[in-house]
């Protein structure tokens, strides 16, 4: 299961990076988006798998059963995902208000804060 | 008490951010709450730094939980420092952008996003979590991706897409290093981490590489060399009063953290990780210094001399010794107030010459003398001249290294405060000496600036109330260096010896 994981949380990568370095728009929202859920992954397997014991610990017992799955990966998965949505969110919009105020989809066009020479103050 | 006041340099701006939001279309009442409660953030930060100066490490749990479950909070010297500089720098900027800054951007939450945004540093300073950590990183950067994106114009948009790219990127990064280290060491506790790892019977071998993601993600945020290219490309396009507090103080957020991390847990098997801390480091100061020369824009200068100084900052955690570490927070503290203010000085002569490139500019010294005189303090005490400030930082870092035998990095950081020097010495010659620069086909007596009303000569002057501030702080902390180094010096020996942090968090005396 858990080499399974392994390849699914690499492709995800690969595909996410891929399409963060295309230039368009749109396949940099899904490669933010795509890399997001890649991490999450990540995070969730590399705290190691337990199938089948939930943390909980009994009311006649003290401790937890083994094996259990550890609860602190999820804990921050769940946070991750949270604040990754509010990202996205924002990603998303920003995206949109740019498409609006350049009226491009390609990435190369927004090179000018890039340039050296600045342009012409207003006039006075 | 010691709880409170750990707790409170974030309560502070938190409980003023959310009493600004309830007067939104309010912006003069949120101009008073958000001044009360950065007034109340300082005299906080104070305390806290007198407290931590007199009882070493304060610690608090936050609901009680004991220390390796729940999380904790931490304020060491090195901590309270950095908050305590980051306050008074969001004081000075407060000061500056009630009228350095347009009214509209006012109207739409600058106050309490400035608020939050010190929240965030104020977090990721004091949290002894490496979870927590990155959650403070999400608080500053988000703030920032709106502060910066605040008005939307076409150059704030274009840098606020690469900046909100990279740094998804980056804390993508992060996250996975809190998720390997969690995977070898099984805690996310700071203290706990430190004493796991130096736990003789601990499998070690991975640390390093779980290291390693940490170096990019932090480095990115710093803007170390490879990765600083996003800086350049997005600092100077918000209006000054925000790219001047981002560019003081985000990118040191970075390099604090940095060091924390490579001081407190990653300090193990060093022998292959600092040589390439060096490495980078005399890269970024070079190549930094080297794409200011090429800029004609003077907030591009001022944002590609940020990597430049990062650099500096970079080496004395790369040199590993007492004083050089010392020397890197010394360096961190004086940076963040000058930086500030050498942007600030940037906005002061843009809002009477409409203008921040360099050949537009020009006759700034006939028409603003004292403001030349201001520029003229603070570009020396970043070039490192004597009786400033930055002189003490690179005298520490130099020594340091000389210590430690290498040759080549105190040497490159030398050649570098040159290029430092003539790097002023360009933006003096452009902004304030040579002469107004005449339109073409114009009348001679267009080399005039218009004439200022009175109301622009009041905001002028209130503008001037920031840069006085801070440069104050510049000349005092170069002319009387002694009680900031012996506190930087103190600051590092608590890095190096992590026995006191471990103890401090994990046996807490009852």
């Amino acid at each position: 299961m858990e080499i399974v994981l392994c390849f699914v949380i690499g492709i995800l990568f690969s595909v996410g990076l891929y399409f963060i370095l295309h230039r368009h728009f749109f396949k940099l929202i899904l490669g933010l988006m795509i890399l997001g859920l890649a991490t999450n992954l990540f995070i969730f397997v590399i705290g190691r798998l337990t199938r089948g014991g939930s943390p909980i610990i009994g009311e006649e017992q003290e401790v937890a059963l083994e094996p259990f799955a550890d609860p602190v990966p999820q804990a921050l998965l769940l946070t991750a995902i949270v604040i990754g949505f509010g990202i996205q969110a924002f990603a998303i919009v920003l995206i949109k208000r740019v498409y609006q105020t350049f009226g491009t989809t390609d990435l190369d066009d927004l090179d000018s804060t890039d340039q050296i020479h600045s342009p012409k103050p207003p006039a006075p | 008490m010691s709880h409170l006041l750990l707790v409170l340099p974030l309560l502070i701006p938190l409980f003023g951010a959310i009493l600004c939001l309830f007067f939104w279309y309010r912006p003069g009442a949120q101009k008073i709450l958000s001044l009360l409660s950065q007034l109340g953030l300082v005299s906080a930060a104070v305390w806290l730094l007198l407290q931590v100066n007199s009882e070493e490490i304060l610690t608090t749990q936050i609901g009680n939980w004991p220390a390796p479950f729940g999380i904790t909070l931490v304020a060491d010297l090195f901590g309270s420092l950095m908050v305590l500089s980051s306050s008074l720098v969001g004081l000075a900027l407060l000061v500056y952008s009630l009228r350095g800054l347009d009214a509209p951007r006012q109207r739409f939450g600058y106050y309490p996003l400035l608020l939050m945004l010190q929240l965030g540093i104020g977090g990721a300073c004091l949290t002894g979590d490496l979870f927590n950590l990155f959650v403070w990183f999400e608080v500053l950067l988000i703030c920032c991706f709106v502060l910066i994106s605040l008005g939307g114009t076409r150059a704030q948009l274009e840098g606020s897409i690469k900046y909100v790219t990279i740094n998804i990127l980056a804390s993508s990064f992060l996250l996975m290093g809190i998720g390997v280290v969690y995977g070898i060491l099984g805690t996310l506790n700071m203290a706990e981490l430190a004493q796991l790892v130096r736990a003789p019977d601990t499998n070690t071998s991975l640390i390093p590489m779980a290291g390693m993601f940490f170096l990019v993600a932090l480095g990115i945020k710093a803007a170390v060399f490879p990765l600083f290219f996003w800086l350049p490309a997005s600092y100077h396009t918000p209006p000054i009063a925000i790219s001047a507090f981002i560019g003081g103080l985000l990118t040191k957020v970075g390099v604090y953290a940095l060091v924390r991390v490579f001081t407190l847990i990653f300090a193990i098997d060093l022998d292959r990780t600092l040589p390439l801390i060096m490495l980078i480091s005399g890269l970024t100061m070079l190549i930094g210094v080297l794409g200011a020369a090429a800029q004609t824009d003077f907030r591009k200068i001022l944002s590609f001399h940020i990597i430049s100084q990062i650099g500096y900052m970079i080496m004395g955690l790369s040199l590993f010794t007492p004083l050089a570490l010392a020397g890197t927070i010394f360096f961190i503290i004086h940076n963040i107030l000058v930086k500030t203010n050498l942007f600030l000085i940037s906005g002061v002569v843009a809002q009477r010459h409409k203008s921040f490139a360099l050949p537009f500019l020009g006759g700034a010294y006939l028409l603003q003398p004292v403001l030349a005189l201001l520029f003229v303090l603070s570009a020396f005490s970043l070039a490192g001249i004597p009786p400033f400030s930055g002189f003490w930082g690179k005298f520490m870092l130099a020594k340091g290294g000389f210590e430690a035998g290498q040759w080549l990095l105190v040497g490159t950081s030398l050649g570098v405060s040159l290029l430092t020097v003539f790097s002023m010495t360009k933006i003096w010659n452009e902004v304030f000496w040579k002469n107004k620069p005449q339109e073409e086909g114009a009348p001679s007596q267009a080399r005039e600036l218009p004439e200022e009303s009175p109301a622009e000569r009041r905001t002028r002057r209130l503008m001037y109330v920031p840069v006085l501030f801070l440069s104050g702080l510049i000349v005092c902390m170069g002319l009387y260096a002694d009680p900031l180094i012996s506190l930087s010096q103190r600051a590092a020996e608590q890095l190096l010896n992590s026995d006191v942090y471990i103890n401090a968090v994990m046996y807490p005396p009852k």
